[in-house]
């Protein structure tokens, strides 16, 4: 799976995105914020931040408590500032 | 219905006469431009760049274009978003809608953009003249306007 960064989180994780093999217990998107926090110092950092963080699953807005079963590109970035 | 992004500018004529020609039971069109500010609060703005997300934010604006169609009786919809370092003055996004009547051609484009606002992934970074730069954050007015949209 493939997970993408934007804006701030991608600053601050200093990549754009990496290719990973998810744990089979993470079932949400509110798992997968979790799990992001926790896996190291620089992740935390980047997701201290988490509830103003919104996720999309294959290009569309996702909710917390969504699947992300059989999605293969996750997105993070902080709320949009276009127009 | 057509949307666009891209670093270069647009004419406005162009597009809309692209947008409108052979078409005569259009009796409105109405077009938006967004500009770049010079200044936030007391901050005077060199440039910014706008970051995107290249397939999320042309699906989700095509989703929105395609959802004002649904909502108001269109001839016709386009949309361009610029993205890159632009500077003060410079044009950023354009929205047209046509329609018979001027009604549901406000209506659309005012909806295009305030949708456009708080869902189509893009992100500005401000570089300000005393030397810094940020982020700009997302304005809780922007997410308010959408409530009127509610069916």
């Amino acid at each position: 799976m493939k997970l993408i960064y934007f804006a701030w989180i991608r600053e601050r994780l200093g990549i754009e995105e990496e290719d990973i093999t998810l744990p089979d217990t993470i079932k949400t998107v509110q798992d997968l914020l979790t799990w992001q926090q926790n896996r190291d110092e620089i992740y935390e950092g980047a997701f201290a931040d988490a509830d103003t963080i919104r996720v999309a699953l294959d290009q569309f807005h996702a909710e917390r408590d969504d699947p992300i079963e059989g999605a293969s590109e996750i997105a993070f970035f902080p709320p949009m500032t276009g127009g | 219905m057509t949307v666009s992004l891209q670093t270069g500018d647009f004419d406005i004529a162009t597009e809309m006469d692209a947008l409108s020609k052979g078409d005569t039971n259009i009796g409105a069109v109405v077009t938006f431009t967004g500009l770049v500010r010079d200044m936030v609060k007391d901050e005077r703005i060199l440039d910014m760049t706008l970051e995107h997300y290249p397939a999320m934010a042309q699906a989700e604006l095509e989703r929105i274009e395609q959802e004002a169609n649904k909502r108001w009786p269109l001839n016709g919809t386009r949309i361009i978003h610029r993205f890159g370092t632009l500077k003060p003055g410079d044009r950023i996004v354009l929205v047209i809608t046509a329609s018979s009547h001027r009604q549901a051609a406000f209506e659309a484009a005012e909806f295009i953009m305030d949708f456009l606002k708080t869902r189509a992934p893009f992100w500005k970074k401000e570089r300000l003249e005393k030397g810094d730069s940020g982020w700009v954050e997302a304005k809780d007015k922007d997410d308010a306007a959408l409530e009127r949209w509610r069916l």
